[in-house]
């Protein structure tokens, strides 16, 4: 169950990721088109955001790592999309009045309404791989699962976003929809281990043996 | 019973099938590359000038009669704008003489704006029916309006001014300029691409806002596809009633006040009938297509810069 959430985790993450990032040029278009530099603004952003929220998440993960800090981290990403919800539209119309070449006001729009949530995201994979890695020799086969979970679910959110969530949902609803997703996801995750496992110093040695014993199952089965 | 295999001939028929596919798939990309352009050689349609721009292919064909400005290579379906060889002025298309119904709504617009520049041949026309008029062309491709020059006799003057750049993007830093237009002519959708956020409630209110009082919108759009019925609603959300035009394309005529009656259309109309007869077509039989009768649903859902599937929505089909 542990290593199940821990990849729900990371799997949902990738989903919302690309999820937010297809919305926002649905987001922009109205103030700053829907011309290639406008994608090159929004993917800057998201590129950006991600490459630090790589490193932000290894920082993080040398402290006391836990799945429910994890699972904080997911609802910490989705809630900080909320202002782009309630706030949106207002803040694109007062920059696109403000700046007037549109690549950098669509440049200036994103990283205010996505930088935030789209580094908490991509502090998810690298602590997540802390929390699978049991042996230095499995670093790599965790590492290289935990990658094909959390993009397998950024191709399944681009697909699921672009092709049909778009032709039933407003793009408010999708992101309520998502942001709810993600607090369900990491309200599991919170709930769960609580019971299995208590103190907040003990977590991080107890994931690793519920790993261990995984793995060990894992690798029974393989033989 | 069957022998074990090794694991090289395993390896070697995986490679031999992997080749076979990859083959296969790249016969078939290939021929599905050449069988438009075969297509567009069966007639006498001869390619004459070929790029691609940031947005798209521009490309322009011509025969004996008709040069063409096309966005994709299957033109017959595909034409953005034809000129007549012989005589430059006539109309080739039904679409721009239909659009060309809206002077029957409001027959002597001084301050006009194009969204979609394509061939320029509103641009033109409109500049040579009302030589008072400025035209403000908004067209985002830099590279259509080389074409247009280039090949299609389109030139900016005095009259006549482009700018690059989005439509919606415009129609809102002209709103905050307070420019204000008798008529406005949306010119910016074709079968194969609609920019969606050019076809939404928000939209369509933006450019109600930035109409005179007695300003008309002409629209060129689809007279098919499940988009007819998002389409009409959206329009009609924003304008109420309006003038639908049918032929191979469709064309809605709104305005900003009430919609001025038939009798007063037709009465308009008369003014034309010389003009649009020397432009090669008849300002009645654009008369004859003008209709408000509601042959959509009504309950369809509208488009709204939450909700604008509008390219998924016309390539679903009725």
């Amino acid at each position: 169950m542990y290593r199940v959430l821990l990849y729900l985790i990371a799997g949902w993450s990738g989903f919302f990721v690309m999820g937010v990032e297809l919305l926002g040029g649905r987001l922009l278009a109205p103030y700053f088109g829907s011309s290639i530099y406008v994608w090159g603004a929004l993917i800057t952003v998201f590129m950006l955001a991600l490459s630090i929220g790589y490193l932000c998440g290894g920082w993080v993960s040398l402290h006391s790592p836990s799945l429910r800090r994890l699972a904080l981290m997911l609802v910490a990403a989705a809630l900080t999309t909320l202002p782009i919800v309630l706030y949106g539209d207002p803040l694109l119309e007062r920059l696109s009045a403000a700046i007037a070449d549109p690549r950098f006001g669509s440049l200036a729009g994103a990283a205010l309404l996505f930088f935030v949530p789209t580094v908490i995201s991509g502090m998810i994979s690298p602590y997540a791989v802390r929390l699978l890695v049991a042996d230095l020799r499995g670093a790599g086969e965790k590492a290289g699962r935990l990658y094909f979970v959390s993009t397998f679910g950024s191709a399944a959110g681009t697909l699921a976003t672009s092709f049909y969530l778009v032709l039933y949902l407003g793009v408010n609803q999708i992101l309520w929809l998502m942001l709810a997703v993600s607090v369900i996801v990491g309200a599991s995750a919170w709930v769960r281990p609580v019971r299995a496992l208590e103190g907040p110093g003990e977590a991080d040695h107890a994931g690793e043996t519920v790993n261990a014993g995984e793995a060990a199952k894992a690798g029974g089965a393989g033989a | 019973m069957r022998l074990p295999q090794t694991d090289a001939s395993q390896l070697l028929r995986a490679s031999v099938v992997g080749a076979v596919l990859a083959a296969v798939l790249l016969g078939l990309v290939l021929a599905a590359m050449l069988l438009p352009a075969r297509s567009a050689a069966g007639s006498d349609l001869r390619l004459i000038h070929s790029e691609r721009s940031l947005y798209r292919q521009v490309l322009v064909y011509q025969d004996a009669e008709d040069r063409c400005l096309c966005f994709t290579r299957e033109c017959a379906i595909g034409r953005q704008s034809c000129m007549d060889l012989r005589s430059p002025e006539r109309l080739v298309f039904q679409y721009t003489q239909m659009m060309l119904g809206a002077l029957y709504l409001n027959p002597q617009p001084r301050r006009i704006l194009i969204i979609g520049l394509g061939g320029g041949t509103l641009p033109t026309t409109l500049e040579r029916l009302l030589p008072q008029a400025d035209i403000d062309v908004v067209e985002i491709d830099p590279a259509v309006v080389r074409v247009a020059q280039q090949y299609f006799g389109f030139h900016a003057d005095a009259h006549v001014h482009v700018i690059v750049q989005d439509g919606r993007v415009y129609v809102r830093r002209a709103l905050r300029s307070g420019e204000r237009y008798q008529l406005i002519m949306l010119d910016a959708y074709d079968s194969q691409y609609i920019p969606e956020h050019l076809l939404t409630r928000e939209f369509l209110s933006e450019v109600r806002s930035l109409l005179t009082p007695d300003g008309i919108v002409a629209a060129n759009t689809f007279s098919s596809s499940r988009l007819y019925q998002n389409e009409s609603v959206t329009y009609a959300a924003v304008f109420g009633p309006f003038y639908n035009l049918k032929s191979g394309n469709r064309v809605i005529l709104a305005a900003n006040g009430p919609l001025p009656s038939l009798q007063q259309v037709a009465s308009n109309e008369r003014r034309f009938r010389d003009v649009f007869r020397s432009y090669g077509f008849a300002a009645r039989a654009v008369l004859a297509r003008f209709s408000t009768r509601v042959d959509w649903d009504p309950h369809a859902r509208v488009l709204t810069d939450q909700y604008s599937p509008a390219n998924l929505l016309n390539s679903l089909g009725h």
